[in-house]
């Protein structure tokens, strides 16, 4: 038999494509999916009607005009729907910088479907619920001595929760010493995640953003210029979406808290730091770390997750609550908030589910796995960046020493060269069956893309997403339309967005398409 | 590795960090766990809990007992799903295709043209709805009746302040609805909305919601009208009594309880660019490709968001919900305008027989005997002489989680409970619920 060649660098991927129509199209009238648990005929006799029941203005008299569809028909329509879906557990997705795409263990994703865990109510005693609250306090202490804080709420269900929940603590911190009226200005970074910035909008502040000195750095000086008896706190990343570790954090948070203001610490960058180094010595006072990133919670298409949140001893009472204690008789209990707590950020405890994976992967992992997770992680980012900058066009701003966990790149050269974008690139990246993200805005670095392997992936995984980029860079250089067209493998080409911005044409829903493409039946 | 980028060692690799701020001892947690360890470990854990497959619940307040398809369960374990986070729609058309679904069916649901991609819980929806309307009709006040769930209003007051303030109005004491009177006297040209709920907190129908949606439209406030979506089988949905903005929880459509992780929130509008520009939320719209017979999709006014625009996008967004709302979208297809109207209309009926049952066990009574009421009702214990709290430590013993204990949140009305009943109980559950409730009362 002829020998079968496969020395081919890129894979030769094809995304799903089912052609799927959109659910409503399934519809046939009288088809059911399933039918749900119906009253007894005793019930019946005894209060009558559901409509009997209530006041008749309240009674619905048009019915939901939902599809009709066999259960069958749904199940299949959904799987679709997912088989093109590409997902992190199916592709080497280390091109989705600053999220910390991981492997997600399948045994913590069997544990949380345990109805010991599904099927518990928020409000039960607490007698019931033991279990589930020591596995709270266990997860807040190896928290505390990952972080050095002293207490965690694991009630904001993602890293912009955490963020507000941090900014709400600062406005009552500062209220309860009377100058919440004259501290109203939250200093960031301009590499900052966007949710820092916003965050702190939400609760009122006014926002001051320092821009890198020429290595990258957020800068020292630009920091003593504008801190003031008006600064409330100082927000940063670090290492920042660039990768970049400011050595000089320590500084930054000393001048913070001469001026009076409150440090805290988005560490949604965190994975390269686990067991290295903590916030409390670098002198934040509020930290919060993803669960869905840095401890192998999954994202779920964005959510539900969970932003734990630490606070030292001095905020512990601005807190949102109830927080978990464990009493001396080794009983758990859920300790109520204090006069002066923010109150709450989202209803009952958080996400539990993603407490428990999150718990269940530290346990797995011990002291010694977690550091080998950051060392192993910053390995692969450094072996990346070395690769990367060795390619056509490509190139990494600013300081050039070691990265953390990751770095934002640039395609600068080859955009100028060859006229191929980062967006291009994309939707070429697509049909390799790679995932690859530009960067947060604003693009400082121009034609940006931010890359961040984790310890997840092999040598070989990183080699095939570099051989991919290898690939669309010659690509640029020799037959740019390839990459300008793209995607060619993927279930849908390119879209038209021109009706997205206008409000005449825009169509968020199904009803509304309708409306303005068929006006006539409407 | 090492050797290609010029280093001898793993330590290198954190150079960059100084020396006084590295941690120079191991951390103190436990050693690591197999496989099997960690699964006896946990499941040692989770033994300590009781659950409601195995006790009867009659908790709600927030978080609801209700039937789960089993392919809700399938598709929201899907691995592509799970995994999936912010792929572009190229590689993620599904999950695009999956959530512009979502909010098309909801739309039809709630009766509205628009309905956003989920937000961390109810008290979220409403907060940004709250938020919305104050940057629509630039005030600052926005009203809530005195029964939304404490909790909740600590989260609104939180989200809202230094921007907007709450002022609550008055529900009449033997309804539960809003008290119209004091409405009208604290509404102003300062108001920005008028919030309530449908049912509320307390489970009672307000139906006066078309007054009051034309009071806040007299003086150009906006009407936002809280709902738990699986009453909407049965009851009018907001839109049809003047809401503006409608906002509620997802959780009762597919999602387990999960010790309230399940929760996730939804805001419709119409399909009004003064209020769609005002959603902080992503929303997925559907648009053709450059290949004819292609459905796309692709984010509407991404250049409203913070994501674009830092702090001046409106408020903040970030990872919210979106698979609770992928699974919200499987439920409703699987339950159709049949099974929505079926499982609301057997949720009356067994909540008014359970609430008819309990009354008439002596000494507890309904604590707004006048209300009509869906899913919720409050019952009053305090002629039994026994506190809420001794009363669920019995029911507890025999495998029972009653009501929600009211008496912290609401101490004028003394020992009161929340109980909730769905169309997961059935009558003999319900009979052994008043048996139980007897038997502890008269022995009292």
């Amino acid at each position: 038999m002829k020998r079968i060649r496969r020395d081919h660098k890129v894979r030769k991927f094809h995304q799903a494509k089912w052609d799927e129509p959109v659910i409503f199209e399934l519809h046939r009238p009288g088809e059911r999916g399933v039918v749900p648990p119906g009253t007894e005929a005793t019930v019946a006799a005894e209060v009558g009607s559901a409509e009997d029941n209530i006041p008749a203005s309240m009674w619905r008299r048009t019915i939901p005009a939902l599809p009709e569809i066999g259960q069958a028909k749904v199940l299949r329509h959904y799987l679709r729907l997912s088989q093109e879906t590409l997902g992190s557990d199916m592709n080497v997705e280390i091109g989705q910088g600053t999220c910390t795409m991981k492997y997600i263990p399948r045994i913590n994703e069997m544990l949380i479907r345990n109805p010991r865990m599904t099927e518990l109510h928020p409000l039960q005693d607490v007698d019931s619920v033991q279990g589930m609250l020591e596995i709270f306090h266990n997860l807040d202490l190896a928290m505390r001595e990952i972080s050095g804080m002293d207490a965690f709420s694991f009630q904001p269900s993602s890293g912009t929760q955490a963020l507000l929940a941090m900014a709400s603590i600062v406005r009552a911190y500062h209220d309860s010493r009377g100058e919440g009226e004259q501290r109203d200005e939250i200093i960031t970074t301009i590499f900052s995640h966007p949710s820092q910035a916003a965050t702190a909008a939400v609760k009122g502040y006014k926002i001051i953003t320092l821009h890198p000195d020429e290595n990258g750095f957020p800068d020292l000086e630009k920091l003593k210029n504008v801190v003031s008896e008006r600064t409330a706190g100082f927000v940063v990343a670090n290492p920042e979406d660039t990768g970049i570790y400011n050595h000089r954090i320590r500084e930054f948070t000393d001048v913070v808290h001469e001026a009076g203001g409150v440090c805290y610490y988005d560490q949604a960058n965190a994975n390269g730091l686990l067991g290295i180094t903590r916030a409390k010595e670098a002198g934040f006072d509020m930290c919060f770390f993803n669960l869905h990133k840095t401890f192998a919670a999954p994202h779920m298409c964005g959510g539900p997750a969970t932003g734990a949140l630490g606070v030292t001893e001095e905020l512990k009472n601005f807190m949102p609550g109830p927080l978990v204690d464990k009493e001396d008789d080794g009983r758990y209990i859920l300790r109520d908030q204090t006069e002066v707590s923010i109150g709450k950020v989202r209803s009952f405890h958080g996400v539990a589910q993603t407490v428990l994976r999150s718990y269940a992967w530290i346990m797995s992992l011990g002291p010694d796995g977690l550091k080998d997770v950051a060392q192993v992680a910053v390995l692969n980012n450094n072996y990346l960046y070395h690769k990367i900058v060795q390619i056509r066009g490509a190139s990494a701003p600013y300081v050039q020493g070691r990265r953390l966990e990751q770095v934002r790149y640039s395609w600068k050269q080859l955009t100028d060269e060859t006229g191929v974008t980062t967006e291009d690139i994309t939707r070429r990246m697509c049909d390799f069956g790679l995932h690859y993200w530009t960067s947060h805005h604003p693009y400082i670095v121009p034609q940006p893309f931010t890359l961040e392997p984790t310890e997840s992936y092999s040598k070989e995984d990183l080699d095939e997403y570099i051989h991919a980029l290898e690939h669309i860079s010659n690509e640029a250089y020799t037959q740019p339309d390839i990459v300008k067209s793209a995607p060619h493998n993927s279930t849908v080409h390119r879209n038209d967005e021109s009706s997205l911005d206008d409000p005449k044409q825009w169509c968020i829903t199904w009803r509304a398409y309708l409306k303005k493409t068929q006006p006539e039946l409407h | 590795m090492l050797k290609e980028i010029g280093l001898t060692s793993m330590e290198q690799l954190h150079d960059a960090i100084p020396d006084s701020l590295k941690l120079k001892r191991e951390m103190d947690l436990p050693p690591a766990m197999n496989e099997y360890e960690l699964r006896r470990h946990i499941d040692g854990l989770l033994a300590k809990n009781k659950h409601s497959g195995d006790y009867l619940n009659f908790l709600g307040a927030g978080c609801w007992q209700h039937f789960i398809p089993a392919v809700c369960d399938e598709i929201n374990q899907r691995s592509e799903f799970v995994t999936a986070y912010a792929g572009e729609p190229y590689e993620d058309h599904g999950r695009f295709q999956a959530l512009f679904e979502y909010q098309s069916l909801l739309a039809e649901l709630v009766d509205m043209d628009v309905v956003n991609v989920p937000t961390f819980d109810w008290a979220q929806a409403a907060s940004t709805a709250i938020r919305m309307a104050g940057r629509i009709t630039g005030r600052k006040t926005v009203l809530l009746p005195r029964s939304v769930d404490p909790d909740k209003a600590a989260i609104i007051r939180n989200y809202c302040t230094p921007v907007m303030e709450i002022q609550y109005v008055d529900i009449d004491q033997v309804t539960g609805r809003m008290d119209l009177n004091d409405l009208s006297s604290k509404l102003n040209d300062d108001t920005a909305a008028v919030y309530f709920e449908n049912p509320c907190y307390l489970g009672i129908i307000e139906d006066q919601g078309a007054e009051i949606s034309e009071l806040a439209h007299k003086i150009n406030a906006v009407s936002i009208v809280g709902v738990d979506p699986i009453s909407l089988g049965v009851l009018e949905p907001p839109g049809h009594y003047g809401a503006d903005i409608i906002c509620g929880d997802l959780q009762p459509l597919g999602m387990h309880m999960n010790f309230g992780g399940g929760q996730a929130g939804f805001i419709a509008t119409r399909d009004e660019e003064k209020y769609v520009m005002e959603y902080p939320s992503r929303l997925f719209g559907i648009v053709p490709t450059e290949v004819e017979g292609e459905y796309g999709f692709g984010d509407v006014a991404y250049e409203r968001t913070s994501f674009a625009l830092r702090e001046k996008g409106k408020e903040s967004v970030g990872t919210q919900t979106a698979l609770w709302g992928i699974t919200a979208g499987v439920y409703l297809a699987l339950l159709g305008p049949a099974g929505m109207q079926e499982v609301g209309s057997t949720i009356i009926q067994k909540s008014h027989y359970a609430a008819k049952q309990i009354s008439r066990i002596p000494g507890v009574s309904l604590h707004f005997e006048n209300g009509t009421f869906f899913k919720e009702f409050v019952v009053d214990f305090n002629d039994t002489g026994l506190t809420v709290d001794e009363i669920n430590q019995r029911l507890m013993e025999t495998g029972i989680f009653g009501g929600k204990d009211l008496s912290l949140s609401y101490p004028s009305w003394g020992q009161c409970a929340l109980y909730c009943v769905t169309e997961t109980h059935t009558q003999a559950d319900l009979d052994r619920l008043v048996d139980t409730l007897r038997s502890i009362v008269s022995t009292s």
